[in-house]
Formats: structure tokens, C-alpha cells, sequence
């Protein structure tokens, strides 16, 4: 039996934001019957380009439908070009984690997120490079681009992991040989120190960083102005502040929070930090 | 919570009686029953006695019979001996449907140089019997096919298979893990030279096998040593186990003919009901030929797994033949090769009964498996 965390329970027994959404105006879709999961997800974008709401529809196992319900949850109130920053590992790490052969299970999160926001924008649901790689694996129809991109993504060094990542592999095998040298070029290709992803930023580094970034970049931009900024809380990568002083009744309040705090937090601590106001 | 155990297929209840045989031979009976004085001689009267149980419920004669670890174990010495005793032959046969304890053997001796001839299934899981006569040949060294599916339950025509292999003088095996105990068998009649079962699919603990071989068929051992089991196979006796084995054995022989109405009746009740409530289901399997214990059941458009951890919550255990579960990426090789369309074969439950299934057991996975379902499918992106 699988080892799955509570968060995966959860999600599946009781998933968020389940049902297709009526309004929606973007739409990815990815796996098929065949292949034995698919996933089709809902997002309504405004006009300011932020996911206002999400819906999904999932044919599979439990983490494949704990991966969809948590994935509509996080990319919620997301800007869609921030939401593209999420990768396979970011929704493996809300679930608390996945039994590494499930891991592909994420991976369809990612690849359906991607396709709805190609959609919205009014691009074609692959990466141009992708769908124009050449077809590996026929059985669950992967392409070689898309096993370099979710080695690189994930670190991946062994073609086992490829198998749990992308399923290529997993049911006639016919493929393994030529993923066997796709693993054997890449890996040449880099040091295993470049693919090998950066580690994941701990809670209290980042509350350390933003704190940092505050103080010696941010503060004194704004004293300059006579104003001043408190931290509030940081969530995950949502950061909330509230200013104070001159600033707190200007009216360009947001465009400070956006210009300023937010693009020097991102600088400084992580590309994917959101700053929210109090 | 309440747990309801249809999973029987997989192992079973260990049963009071059987447990209460073995008792004294894991506490004050430690005796090896190769020992030369009495206290031991109980050990060894005691595995007489549970050799000609087993012997009585085959139809076979208590020197024909050969205690193992497990299943699998006995599979193996099947092949190996066949094998081994016929260097001259290098054909094997068996299915495309058989338990991976016979089915990797059979890869293995492939690897090993052997042609191998894995015989098809249709639809319903069923042989071809010319396909079979076809493939029979002077070169074959083992025919091998199980009595039953352990999946679907289909039971196979081994009777008259093994018949048209001693027409041509050749060994035939079958794996009856999960007939016995389940469906009749009378090695009188059924023309077997080596048949394998297992003890925990007939409630003994886990860790106990049993191979038949016929008289006069040629063997050599799988596991070399002391000469136990008339130097069959070595090992020191695994004497409780084999006590309980014999307990086993006898209950099954008992009970059989009315165990197999009563099980086959909540089996019956259990799959009409699931058939009229849930739209869009299939069985899968030969109905007519089949166990009277399993039903294997794919519902559309939904995932095994995702159905088999809403099932546990309710405490209700079963298996599933879809990809998830079993940690490969693609269905069970069984329904593969019965070509269940794939909209349906990753959507397979297997819910196999035994003599403590209660009629209120199958009253519960009645009033819940419909809710599962629906559930289910309103998440799914596929609708019809
Ligand atoms: S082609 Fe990749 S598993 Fe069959």
C-alpha cells in the first residue's frame, strides 16, 4: 500500500475546488484514459491577469487527485504569469510529499497549469520546444524534450526517476534503452551539481531573508519618502506587510507595494515571493 | 470500525480450529521429527497425519505429497525438476494469464534458452483448446497451466488438458493456489503430474506450500540438503505449519460442496446488486467457469485505487487489477490480455469472498459502493 501523507488523504477524500468551472476562460487538459490519469483544470483569469477562480476534473488515483485539488488551491489568487513558475515539485512539497513513484502525478499538475495559461494567452498548449521533440516513449506518448525538461526541473539522474516522473517506460519498456541514453547524454552534458535543483528554502530562511531585504534595502527607501514598512506575516511565499506614515495614505500605495517591496523582496529572497498589504 | 475482508484471494482468515492444532508444536511439541526417540516421534506422527489430510482432499496418495515454504516455492521445484530431469527438451508451455510466481519462472527459463509458448485468452479469459493442442509438441519439457485465475476466478479446462498432454507423454503441472478449497479437485481423474497450493489461501497462517507429485513421475529437488521429505526437499519440517496445513486441509474437505453454495450465493447477491445500482460496470471473467468466491468488477471512467482508499475507509478490503495500485504503470497482465477496453481496465476491483463473508458484509458493500462511484465519476473529466 502506498505511504500517503494526511495532506494527500485530505485533499482526496475531500477535494477543493472539484467540478468544472462555467466561467472559466482558461483550460488545460493533459493524460488520457489510456494512460490511466488525466486531468482537466479550470481557471477563470481576470483582466488583471490573476487566477480569480479555479475548478478541476481528474480520472485517477488518490494523488492524482490530491495533486489537481492542491495545485487549484495554490494558484488561487495567483497573478497566471507567477502561476507558471510553479513547477511539478512545488505541488509534490504542498502535499507534504509523494511516494516517488507518483511523483508523475504532480507532474500532470504542472503540465495542465501550463496548457490552461498557453491557452489563455492565446498560445498553443505546448512549448513549442516540447511538442517538437521527438516521441520516446509511445506508450504514454513522452517526448524527449519532455524528459530533459522534467530531469532538469527535478534533478533527476537515474531512469528509474524518469519512469516515476513522466511514466515513460512503465509498461512495454521498448523505451528504456533510448531513455537509458537520453539520461547517459544529459547527465554528461552537465555536472551533476548544475541539474541538481537548489534546495528548497526552509521557512525560517525565508522569514530571515524578507526580514534582511526589509531592513537594509526597503526601510530606507521608503524613510527617504518619510514613510515605513512592517511586516505582517509570511505564509509559504505570500508576504504580507502593512505600511506606515507618509506611505500608508498614499495613494499609490499598491503601485509601491508591487514596484518596490515586491520586486526588491524577489530580488533578494525568492523569484516567486507575492507581497500582500495588511 | 467495522472491517469486511473480500480480499481472500490475496490471503485469508487463519481459522480457529487450525490455529489451535498448531499451538503445541510452537510451544511444548518443539521436537524435530527426524529425531530417534518418541518425544519427537510425535512431531513426526503428527505430519503423517496432516500429510494424508492433504493427500484426502486432492485425491492423491500421501506419498505423493511434498511440504514447501509457499506457492511459489512449489511453482518453481515444478519447473526446476521438469527442467532438470528432461535436459533433452527445451519448449515450455503456459499462459499469458498465470500468477507471477509462474509466469516470471517461465521468463526466467526463457532467458535461460528455453522457447516458451505463453497461450492466449479471449475476452473472457478463456483458452483456446486448439491453440493449446497446437503448441503441444515432442520438444516440450513442462506444461504449466493454473487450475484458477486468481484475477478473475476464470476456472481453466485442466482436466482435459492434461489429458491431451499425456497423450503425448509430456509433464503437465498446474498451479491450483487458488482452486483448492474453492472448486473440487480429484487428482484420480485430473491427469496432473505436479499440481502447487498454497496454505494461507485455505486459512493457515502464512508460510506454507504444498506440492503434489504424482507417483513415478521422475523429480529432482529445488532445495538440496537432508533427506527430509524423502529427500524432496531439504529443510528442517516447518512442523506447526505443517500441522496446521493438515487442519486446513481437512476443514476444506468437510465443508467444500456446501461451503462453495453459500459463498457463491453471497458472491451472486453481492455482484447483481452492484450491477443494478451502479450504471456502466462490467465483470470481467467467464461467469459460467469461474470460482465461486471472486468477482472481478471495472467500473467506468474511474480509477481502481482512488475506489480501493474509499473502500478502506469504510473498512472494506479489496484489490484492484488498475496500474496505481500495484506500482507499475499499466494494468494487471490479465486483463491486458483479455483485452478489457482501457476505459474499464483502470477502473478494476477484484472482491473475493470465503466462508466467513456474512450475508450483512455483503448488505454493507452494497449500501456503499454505489455512493464511491458516483463520487468518483463527478470528478472525472470523462463523462460517458
Ligand atoms: S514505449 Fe515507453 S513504455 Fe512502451
Amino acid at each position: 500500500m502506498w505511504q500517503y501523507t494526511e495532506a494527500v488523504h485530505d485533499h482526496f477524500l475531500h477535494p477543493h475546488n472539484a467540478g468544472p468551472l462555467d466561467d472559466a476562460n482558461a483550460i488545460g487538459e493533459v493524460g488520457s484514459l489510456a494512460c490511466g490519469d488525466a486531468l482537466k483544470l479550470y481557471l477563470k483569469i481576470n483582466k488583471a491577469g490573476v487566477i480569480e477562480n479555479t475548478g478541476f476534473e481528474t480520472f485517477g488515483c488518490a494523488s492524482a487527485i490530491a495533486s489537481s485539488s492542491v495545485l487549484t488551491d495554490m494558484v488561487k489568487g495567483m497573478r497566471a504569469d507567477d502561476a507558471l513558475k510553479i513547477t511539478n515539485k512545488d505541488i509534490a512539497t504542498a502535499l507534504g510529499g509523494l511516494p516517488k513513484q507518483k511523483m508523475h502525478c504532480s507532474v500532470m499538475g504542472q503540465e495542465a497549469l501550463e496548457a490552461a495559461i498557453r491557452q489563455w494567452k492565446g498560445e498553443p498548449p505546448v512549448p513549442h520546444a516540447l511538442e517538437h521533440g521527438e516521441m520516446v516513449c509511445k506508450c504514454f506518448g513522452v517526448t524527449d524534450a519532455q524528459i530533459i525538461r522534467t530531469m532538469r526541473e527535478n534533478g533527476l539522474k537515474t531512469v528509474e526517476e524518469v519512469t516515476n516522473y513522466t511514466k515513460a517506460g512503465g509498461a512495454c519498456g521498448e523505451c528504456l534503452d533510448k531513455i537509458t541514453e537520453i539520461v547517459g547524454k544529459e547527465l554528461s552534458l552537465k555536472p551533476l551539481t548544475e541539474i541538481r535543483p537548489k534546495p528548497r528554502m526552509t521557512n525560517v530562511r525565508r522569514m530571515q531573508l524578507v526580514l534582511k531585504t526589509l531592513d537594509e534595502e526597503i526601510r530606507p527607501r521608503l524613510e527617504s519618502d518619510g514613510g515605513d514598512i512592517e511586516l505582517v506575516d509570511v505564509d509559504g511565499r505570500r508576504v504580507v506587510v502593512s505600511l506606515r506614515g507618509r506611505c500608508s495614505q498614499c495613494r499609490s500605495s499598491d503601485v509601491t507595494i508591487h514596484n518596490l517591496v515586491e520586486r526588491l523582496l524577489r530580488e533578494h529572497v525568492e523569484p516567486d515571493i507575492i507581497v500582500e498589504e495588511a | 470500525m467495522r472491517t469486511v475482508y473480500l480480499d481472500n484471494n490475496a490471503t485469508s482468515a487463519v481459522d480457529q480450529s487450525v490455529l489451535t492444532a498448531m499451538l503445541p508444536y510452537l510451544s511444548t511439541l518443539y521436537g524435530n521429527p527426524s529425531s530417534m526417540y518418541a518425544f519427537a516421534g510425535q512431531a513426526s506422527d503428527a505430519i503423517d497425519n496432516a500429510r494424508e489430510s492433504v493427500a484426502a482432499l486432492l485425491g492423491a496418495g500421501p506419498d505423493e505429497i511434498i511440504f514447501t515454504s509457499c506457492g511459489s516455492e512449489s511453482d518453481n521445484t515444478a519447473f526446476w525438476s521438469a527442467v532438470q530431469t528432461q535436459p533433452e527438451k527445451r519448449h515450455l508451455i503456459t499462459t499469458r494469464v498465470e500468477h507471477p510466481a509462474v509466469l516470471n519462472v517461465a521468463q526466467y527459463w526463457e532467458r535461460q534458452g528455453y522457447r516458451v509458448t505463453y497461450l492466449g485468452v479471449d475476452n473472457k479469459g478463456r483458452l483456446d483448446m486448439d491453440e493449446y493442442t497446437g503448441a503441444l509438441s515432442d520438444d516440450t519439457a513442462l506444461v504449466s497451466i493454473m487450475f484458477a485465475n486468481n484475477e478473475v476466478g476464470n476456472i481453466y479446462p485442466v482436466q482435459r488438458m492434461a489429458e491431451a498432454a499425456k497423450e503425448k507423454g509430456l509433464l503437465f503441472h498446474t498451479d491450483a493456489v487458488q482452486a483448492v478449497g474453492k472448486t473440487p479437485i480429484d487428482l484420480r481423474h485430473l491427469q496432473a503430474d505436479m499440481l502447487s497450493l498454497s496454505g494461507h489461501k485455505i486459512h493457515t497462517p502464512k508460510g506454507i506450500g504444498v506440492l503434489y507429485v504424482r507417483k513415478g513421475v521422475r523429480f529432482r529437488p529445488f532445495l538440496r540438503g537432508g533427506h527430509q521429505e524423502s529427500g524432496r526437499r531439504a529443510g528442517t519440517e516447518n512442523v506447526p505449519y505443517i500441522i496446521g496445513m493438515g487442519e486446513a486441509a481437512r476443514i476444506a474437505a468437510e465443508n467444500l460442496q456446501e461451503e462453495r453454495m453459500q459463498v457463491a450465493n453471497l458472491r451472486d447477491k453481492l455482484e447483481t446488486n452492484l450491477i443494478e445500482r451502479i450504471p456502466d460496470c462490467i465483470i470481467n471473467g467467464d461467469i459460467e467457469n469461474r470460482l465461486p468466491n471472486t468477482c472481478n468488477i471495472s467500473f467506468k471512467n474511474v480509477e481502481g485505487e482512488a475506489i480501493l482508499l474509499m473502500l478502506d475507509r469504510l473498512g472494506i478490503c479489496a484489490s484492484s487489477g488498475s496500474a496505481c495500485t500495484s506500482g507499475s504503470l499499466e494494468p494487471s497482465h490479465v486483463l491486458r490480455a483479455m483485452g478489457v477496453p482501457f476505459n474499464y481496465a483502470h477502473g478494476s476491483i477484484r472482491l473475493s469472498l470465503s466462508r466467513y463473508t456474512t450475508d450483512s458484509d455483503v448488505d454493507y458493500v452494497i449500501e456503499h459502493f454505489p455512493g464511491i462511484i458516483k463520487t468518483l465519476r463527478a470528478i472525472s473529466p470523462y463523462k460517458d
